[in-house]
């Protein structure tokens, strides 16, 4: 119990303040694992929704009648490589090889813009199909999940952009390190939630 | 689309003249109250020149301190007007009966009744809280400040955003009317064609990303920032309440984010989530909906718990009774209160087995619930119990609460439920729990922590006045929708046929007349003690606390602490007090401090006028808010210098001008 | 201390104008609201046995402990104690052990779904009783009740014979709405394309009231309906009554039905297409529409592509406003 303490005080006098100023911990990669954590839980709404209206086909085209698997195999082999190419990013970065990582970054960068537009190129087929996000709500979750992923990965390139102009600005700077360690948190996140998107929304869609 | 040449359909999307809602008197009042008292607080800002001051200082400040004292004057706004509807809609169902159809017609009653909840929870409680856990909680664990301050001041702006736009939706257009929930079909394209629910979104959506925020920086602010030797078993129990709440904010609001996000797609792209026809599903949106709602009143009670915590062991004079307990306790309530969503519709039809466990879990919320009742009064146990207003306060809760738990464990009665189940009995538990738990806790810490923020304590009388006239008006308004709720009375009604109802709707908009004077006392108390507040001066600890904000001085300086506390018992200023601390008058260091900016500012705005936009279709309009939105922050990361620097000499000049001793006579009774 | 005065006079005045007032809720006139009304008081009493003491309890320990009072004892430090923190947990866990398990049991029991197995208290149902159908649709915003058995069917007017049990089937038009009758049972949702179930019984015969208790719109407030309990002869002459005085109630009438209003007096239908609650259960009434059945048995074999090309044709166009296919097979 703390409250022991009060009864056999010490008897030197105690020491109540820090008279030397620390260093404050920075807590930016932990806020924003937080705020991962937290796109996981919208990222789970939307997987929810996939799940309930999955089957929803209202009449229409199923995941079956839809889903090209060859293109999303090359699709996902893209992300992936893009995450480990953004692995050698860092690598560099630890070796603190600007050029290199510049580099890397830039692969990485151009992987994931293939990705989205492959993505966008699957929305506009599936539509001028018929088979829009307003056909039924197998298709509202499905553009509504795949989607957002595409938004994250849209906002990712941006933000990569503007780090690699900073860091190319700024060189490795705590700051810019911590920041690319956030981006790169990122990155994976995004790789992790598309396999879930890969697995579930594609494959069991094709399946059921 | 109004019937107009295109070019002012781009320009003005469907907005139009006939927006403007002039044929309904009561708004057209309402607007030229709010436009002359806006008016003149301007002019008097102006005349006074108190803008740049107001912006150099406040808005774009990034000092906890600060904000937390705006989230409370915000709620205070929104009190009045959240309340200005329940008097609204009280004596509409006091004249509405039979003949009388009252004054407000079916289509504005509803705007009323939604606006009401979700003012009140988005716009009242949540910034109360959120103002409470920034003023307090960093002072509490001896830090200088939160972890992301800018991200701080942002969010702040975040919530002003989602109130401009539903005061927006007052004057140009009209509010949802599909209850604070926004509940599907009422609130599909179909059913509301209007601009309302668009309001409701996107101020949910705006105000719920700040919110989102604000958790992410308090949980990292509490786990890294901690005063050394502060270990998680020695964090005040505010602080552990704040913690808890921050991480079901973390864990529930994006929830809040996807579910409104797919109901604007309905209603903007024409998907089918949540529609009747093809393949939607209604019944989606009420579990998440309802999985983001319940833990929601935990997020408003928790903190309050914690708040209690400090409040009973001070005017004890005692510790906290069963600490670690409480700790658990704490922790239990949050992870249940993720449990329990499916008992706001155990009459959906889910079936006995799932009926049954949603009423097991939500029963179960109750006996941590319980303990703590128990360790409050344990604490007063063996004190010195000192009667001052934050005191009474907490025993106006003890007692209210109480009851209100018993009435919501009989709705956690499944079966119970069935005939209880969206009563007048279900909203005077709601009441009874939100008010008697939220908003009694609300003035306990007002009362409690203003001494702290502004250095002179908030007058007696009219604060025991406000407590009574709260607690007296309370049970009026509320134990009539209790027996009302037994009566097989449902909610929401704005008319009704039977006159033996009137009576007790008479009464119950009596006592929300009496809440009202309590509201005005509270103003007064607030006004009385600005004049008086010389008298009622105070030093840095008036009321003989135990917590580490009571170290510092009041108002604390920018940087809270001179030097970096170090903590050994949990209550440490009194551990301090006992142990013979003295008060350092030298050797300061010089310290680091964020810098202000207006970024947060910025960005809010541009939010908001890209939310408008949205509302209205004004598609260019959203465009141009978006890109420069996006363009303000990516503009915001190139800047690299945020540190603002506070030399020893100047420390030292706080440190020694500060208020420390009651400059008249004490407060503490 | 005016505390306790003025507590004594908030509890004194409802007591006084209870006995004025009819707490329905607390005396229902049907088995299944009774034994749901039983639970709730016992519920009541049951945390009375804890909560009782507690307000007490608050009461008593700060007048005692008030700064004041310096005769009281007085420990600072005190803030453990092993013994009471464990009456602390397990007082109220105790409490929600007992009503955990009447509620467990109680869910079970009265389930809207589950049929009758009493009429009321020592009087089972007799096994071959065959319960009174009534097919309920609530419709923006007045109630429309179907009588398979005697092909009638009513708006905003429900009649039932004392003591036999009830089936009712619920569907909605366009909102979610719930169907309450507090003398006679729990309430349950009614939502569009989807059935709800609740089984209930009428013991008195009376005139109830009945309403929509889930918000739909600007008309809910007037969604309001009589629920007669009868005898069986009443009954009968209610449905002789109904077949007399009232018209056809066809999709044309139907639609015109449909369409929203307010404060809908009490009409009669003598007679009414056999299949429409079935189409507004499924939102077919339309004769364009495909039926949610229908849909739903091709989504379940795979959708389009495992039903061929036949609502190919309706993909044309833009895709956000295409209808479902046609429902040719129902006509």
């Amino acid at each position: 119990m703390n409250t022991v303490a009060i009864d056999t005080a010490p008897a030197e006098p105690r020491k109540f303040l820090c008279l030397e100023e620390a260093h404050p911990h920075n807590g930016t990669l932990l806020g924003f694992w937080l705020y991962l954590m937290s796109d996981c839980f919208i990222f789970a709404s939307l997987f929810a929704c996939n799940a309930v209206l999955g089957t929803s086909y209202a009449g229409g085209p199923s995941g079956h009648d839809v889903f090209d698997l060859t293109g999303l195999a090359v699709n996902t082999a893209l992300l992936l490589i893009s995450s480990v190419t953004f692995g050698f990013a860092m690598l560099e970065m630890a070796r603190q090889r600007k050029r290199a990582m510049l580099g890397w970054l830039a692969v990485s960068g151009l992987l994931a813009a293939v990705f989205v537009g492959l993505e966008i190129h699957e929305f506009v087929t599936m539509i001028a199909e018929g088979a829009g996000p307003g056909r039924s709500a197998f298709l509202s979750s499905f553009f509504t999940l795949v989607g957002t992923h595409g938004l994250h990965v849209t906002v990712g390139i941006l933000w990569l952009i503007v780090l690699m102009v900073q860091l190319g600005k700024h060189g490795l700077t705590e700051a810019n390190r911590r920041r690319l360690f956030c981006l790169s948190m990122f990155w994976h996140f995004l790789d992790l939630v598309w396999i879930g998107v890969f697995s579930y929304v594609y494959l069991v869609g094709v399946l059921r | 689309m109004p019937d107009r040449p295109a070019i002012w359909n781009f320009l003005l999307g469907r907005l139009s003249l006939s927006s403007l809602p002039l044929d309904n008197t009561i708004v057209v009042w309402t607007f030229v109250a709010v436009a002359l008292g806006g008016a003149a607080l301007m002019a008097m800002i102006t005349y006074y020149k108190k803008w740049g001051y107001l912006w150099h200082e406040w808005f774009t400040s990034v000092d906890h301190k600060r904000l937390g004292v705006m989230y409370m004057v915000l709620g205070t706004v929104m009190l009045f007007r959240g309340f200005a509807d329940a008097i609204m809609m009280r004596s509409q169902q006091a004249v509405a009966f039979g003949s009388n159809m009252g004054y407000l017609p079916p289509h504005h009653y509803d705007q009323i009744f939604t606006a009401h909840g979700a003012i009140m929870i988005f716009f009242v409680a949540m910034p109360y809280i959120a103002g409470f856990m920034n003023f307090v909680m960093p002072l509490q664990i001896g830090a200088r400040d939160v972890a992301f301050p800018f991200l701080n001041n942002f969010s702040f702006w975040l919530t002003v955003s989602g109130v401009v736009l539903f005061m927006t939706s007052l004057f140009i257009g009209d509010f949802s009317h599909a209850g604070w929930l926004g509940m599907p079909p009422v609130s599909e394209l179909k059913q509301s064609p209007g601009p309302g629910v668009d309001y409701y979104i996107w101020g949910l959506q705006l105000s719920g990303l700040g919110t989102l925020l604000t958790g992410i920086n308090f949980v990292v602010t509490v786990i890294k920032m901690r005063a050394p030797g502060m270990t998680l078993m020695k964090m005040p129990m505010f602080t552990w309440t704040t913690l808890c709440t921050s991480g079901l904010i973390v864990v529930t609001f994006p929830i809040l984010t996807a579910t409104l996000f797919l109901l604007s797609l309905d209603r903007y792209i024409g998907t089918h989530f949540f529609t009747s026809g093809f393949g939607g599903n209604v019944m989606m949106y009420v579990n998440l909906i309802w999985v983001w709602g319940h833990p929601e009143v935990y997020i408003l009670i928790l903190p309050m718990f914690g708040l209690y915590s400090e409040i009973v062991p001070t005017f004890s004079g005692k510790r906290l009774f069963g600490y670690s307990s409480m700790v658990y306790a704490t922790a239990s309530i949050m992870i249940l209160s993720y449990l329990v969503w499916l008992h706001h519709f155990f009459t959906m039809g889910s079936g006995a087995d799932v009926n049954s466990f949603f009423a097991l879990t939500t029963m179960l919320i109750s006996i941590p619930t319980g303990a703590k009742i128990f360790n409050w009064l344990f604490t007063m146990y063996r004190g010195r119990v000192r009667f001052t207003v934050p005191m009474l306060w907490t025993m106006g809760f003890l007692f209210t609460f109480t009851i209100g738990g018993m009435t919501g464990v009989m709705l956690s009665v499944a079966p119970a439920d069935f005939l209880l189940h969206n009563s007048l009995f279900l909203v005077a538990h709601f009441h009874n729990v939100i008010i008697g738990g939220v908003v009694f806790g609300v003035f306990a810490g007002i009362n409690y922590w203003f001494p702290k923020a502004f250095g002179f304590r908030l007058d007696e009388f009219w604060g025991k006045l406000s407590f009574w006239f709260w607690q007296i008006g309370f049970w009026v308004a509320f134990g009539p929708l209790y027996v009302l709720g037994l009566m097989g009375v449902t909610r929401r009604l704005s008319h009704f046929t039977d006159p033996s109802l009137q009576i007790w709707f008479i009464i119950a908009a009596f006592g929300a007349f009496l809440i009202l004077l309590g509201i005005l006392s509270f103003v007064m108390q607030i006004y009385v003690s600005i004049r008086h507040r010389d008298r009622l001066a105070v030093g840095s600890d008036p009321w003989d606390a135990r917590t580490l904000e009571w170290s510092t001085s009041s108002p604390p300086p920018p940087y809270n602490f001179a030097f970096i506390p170090i903590v050994h018992d949990r209550d440490t200023w009194t551990d301090m007090k006992k142990h013979g601390y003295q008060r350092p008058m030298e050797g300061f260091n010089a310290i680091h401090m964020p810098k202000n900016t207006g970024t947060g500012v910025v960005l809010a705005a541009l939010g908001t006028v890209f939310g408008f936009a949205m509302v209205w279709y004004i598609w260019w309009l959203a465009v141009v808010s978006f890109v420069a939105l996006i363009a303000v922050a990516i503009v915001h990361t190139f800047n690299y210098d945020r540190d603002s620097h506070l030399s020893a000499e100047e420390v030292s000049q706080f440190e020694h001008n500060g208020n420390w001793e009651p400059k008249a006579q004490g407060a503490t009774a | 201390m005016s505390v306790k005065r003025l507590r004594g006079l908030l509890l004194l005045l409802p007591a006084l104008m209870l006995s004025g007032c009819n707490l329905v809720l607390l005396n229902p006139a049907g088995d299944v609201a009774r034994q749901q009304s039983d639970l709730m008081i016992a519920s009541v009493i049951l945390m009375s046995l804890i909560i009782v003491p507690v307000l007490i309890a608050i009461g008593i320990i700060a007048w005692r402990y008030r700064a004041s009072n310096v005769r009281a004892d007085y420990d600072a430090d005190w803030d453990h104690s092993t013994k009471l923190e464990l009456v602390v947990w397990a007082a109220p866990l105790l409490i929600i052990v007992m009503l955990g398990a009447m509620t467990w049991i109680g869910t079970h029991q009265l389930d809207p779904y589950r049929p009758l197995t009493r009429i009321s208290e020592g009087h089972p149902a007799a096994a071959n009783t065959q319960p009174l159908e009534v097919e309920v649709v609530s419709l923006d915003w007045k109630w429309l009740f179907f009588y398979p058995k005697y092909g009638i069917a009513t708006v905003n007017e429900l009649a039932a014979p004392v003591d036999m049990p009830i089936h009712f089937k619920l569907t909605s038009t366009t909102m979610m709405n719930s169907f309450f009758i507090p003398s006679l049972a729990g309430q349950i949702y009614t939502m569009p394309g989807m059935q709800t179930v609740l089984h209930a019984v009428i013991n008195k015969p009376g005139s109830y009231r009945g309403f929509s208790s889930n918000y739909s719109g600007h008309g809910f407030t007037d969604m309001r309906f009589r629920f007669l309990g009868m005898s069986q002869h009443d009954f009968s002459q209610w449905v002789a009554k109904v077949r007399a005085g009232g018209n056809d109630l066809d999709r044309q009438a139907f639609d015109q039905l449909n369409k929203p209003s307010r404060a809908v007096p009490v009409h009669y239908y003598a007679h009414f297409d056999a299949d429409l609650y079935h189409h507004i259960l499924n939102r077919c009434v339309d004769p364009g529409q495909m039926c949610m059945d229908k849909m739903m048995a091709i989504d379940a074999n795979g959708g389009r592509a495992a039903h061929g090309n036949a609502s190919d044709k309706a993909m044309s166009g833009n895709p956000s406003m295409t209808a479902p296919a046609h429902d040719a097979a129902a006509h």
